[in-house]
């Protein structure tokens, strides 16, 4: 297995003629936790939109586990293992958490629709594995209390804790988590993150994550990318990064003394 | 008292026929968000199918398992050729699709088998039953009775196999639901198969009763209303509306009809829903809109 996970070379994505994304190129090394910091408007949704397939760059080449991105889905990311969360939750809202979990098992399924409408013994022994399987995460962020209450219901925090559990189920080899700590409280916010890490070292977990508290990211990334009108304006560790004067003024605007405290 | 009584369980009856059709357009309409026009001709399309068949000497359930075939794979034609091609355009295009397949899928029908007006015989005796004294249709009971199955089978459908849950997931949040791998097509063709073989129930009760033949497909009409007042994405929704209309139409008939000349049943159910629409515009069971700005 390459040390590389996801490589991007030179892609651009544009909206009838508005540009997202300008000619950018990074790679994403395994078992990393990689930001991408920027200004709103900056392209990071886009860019993950477009690792998930929701985009179609207009040029440009993307590498994933050895596999040049051709006419990539939403469908055929999901099952190459490109898990991810929304910026803003995208739950099911009128189903239990263990149901939303389970659902985030679907890659996983191997059993037909007649071997599931007549409950053969097959479907019944790959649903009593992914309702293991659940639970298990959910004891893993610890939401099992919570297993049978409606997602709608519980608080936002939680909400996002449920998401996170759904997306990584799965076993994903590549996890896009979208703003996970946006609209939390600074405990919620630490919670979050501690869980981030911990998925990251303990099931070696690559992720890519867009996130605008800065203080956080830089304690939490191995890599940061910073984007701005679609284009790179850094790449690097985190304290490199902290120390870039483009970054600085461009993005932060404030003195690295700030940035230090 | 009794005459309220019979009228009352006539209507209700009545109603669950009403449900059955307005089924067909919730499951579609949760799953792809479309209000799919050409339920009706469907339906149609179903019966035709069945009544043909039978009539050519094939046995009922040879006849029911062929039809059922069909619109299933029809069901997979209409997403492949349909659906797919126009997935994220706006719900207007593809109502506007769903129109023009209706027109398709009657002509098609019609062309193929003929618009004569056709008898479906089910082997239901349509005797009247006696309560004491209040009279009960046979033929009402038993097809409300097949409206009440084929409801607890689709909740447990949803409710309890894992495609059901990932069907709900598609209705809750469709970007989600693709983001882990959820085969948004196959859902689709899953929903539209299954909304066909709802529609070919309903389609040969009403044709029992009224025969098969081009008007058939109109029920879409009597549909409309019962959504109204039920909500489009609920199933519950759609059981209540339909007995709401058919009770409704059924006592305005007996009671308001002589009051004002009759006539009562063919704007009844629009002006309940006209009402419906006012106070509560998402309907008594649907889901209301909530939306951040």
């Amino acid at each position: 297995m390459s040390d590389t996970i996801l490589e991007l070379t030179d892609v651009s994505l544009a909206f009838k003629g508005l540009t997202a994304i300008n000619g950018l190129s990074f790679a994403v090394r395994r078992g990393e936790i990689c930001a991408l910091i920027g200004p709103n408007g900056a392209g990071k949704s886009s860019l993950l939109n477009i690792l998930n397939g929701v985009y179609r760059p207009q040029s440009g080449t993307i590498v994933f586990e050895g596999e040049r991105f051709h006419r990539m889905e939403p469908l055929k990311a999901a099952r190459r293992g490109i898990g991810r969360s929304f910026q803003n939750n995208a739950l099911f809202s009128g189903m239990s958490v263990l149901d939303n979990v389970i659902v985030g098992l679907s890659r996983r399924a191997r059993t037909t629709l007649v071997e599931e409408a007549l409950r053969l013994p097959r479907a019944r022994a790959q649903e009593a594995a992914f309702r293991e399987r659940a639970r298990a995460v959910l004891r893993l962020l610890e939401l099992e209390s919570q297993a049978g209450t409606a997602v709608g219901t519980l608080p936002y925090g939680v909400q996002k804790k449920v998401e996170l559990a759904r997306a990584i189920v799965a076993e994903p080899a590549l996890l896009l988590l979208d703003e996970p700590l946006a609209g939390m409280n600074a405990r919620e916010k630490d919670e979050i993150a501690a869980i981030v890490e911990r998925l990251n070292r303990e099931l070696a977990l690559t992720i890519v994550l867009i996130e605008h508290d800065l203080g956080i990211v830089l304690r939490l990334a191995h890599h940061v990318v910073v984007l701005d009108y679609g284009r790179k304006l850094a790449d690097g560790p985190p304290e490199t990064i902290r120390n870039d004067p483009d970054v600085i003024a461009a993005y932060i605007g404030t003195s690295p003394a700030a940035l230090a405290a | 008292m009794s005459v309220f009584l019979e009228t009352l369980i006539g209507g209700v009856l009545a109603g669950t026929l009403y449900a059955l059709v307005a089924i067909g357009f919730v499951l579609i309409y949760k799953a792809s968000g479309v209000f799919n026009y050409a339920q009706g001709s469907l339906l149609l399309f179903g019966a035709l199918t069945f009544v043909s068949l039978t009539e050519a000497g094939v046995p009922t359930v040879a006849a029911l398992a062929v039809t059922a075939g069909l619109l299933v794979f029809t069901a997979v034609a209409i997403e492949r050729f349909l659906l797919r091609p126009l997935a994220n355009r706006s719900p207007l295009t593809l109502f506007m699709a769903t129109l023009g397949l209706s027109y398709l899928v009657e002509g098609v029908a019609q062309g193929l088998m003929g618009s004569r007006v056709r008898a479906v015989d089910l082997g239901i005796d349509d005797l009247p039953l006696f309560l004491g004294d209040i009279m009960i249709s046979q033929f009402d009971l038993v097809a409300a009775g097949v409206a009440v199955v084929l409801v607890v089978v689709l909740a447990l459908l949803f409710h309890r196999t894992r495609i059901g849950i990932q069907l709900r997931g598609v209705a809750d949040d469709t970007r989600a639901a693709l983001s882990l791998g959820i085969d948004i097509h196959r859902i689709w063709q899953i929903v539209w198969a299954v909304a066909g073989l709802v529609g070919l129930v309903a389609g040969l009760l009403w044709g029992a009763r009224q025969g098969v033949q081009f008007s058939l497909s109109l029920v879409v009409l009597k549909a409309l209303p019962v959504l109204i007042i039920g909500g489009f994405t609920s199933i519950a929704g759609a059981i209540v509306g339909g007995i709401v209309v058919g009770a409704g139409e059924s006592l305005a008939e007996t009671y308001v009809g002589p009051l004002l000349g009759g006539g009562i049943t063919s704007w009844f159910a629009y002006g309940l829903a006209l009402a419906v629409l006012l106070v509560r515009p998402a309907g008594l069971l649907g889901e209301r809109q909530i939306e951040r700005v």
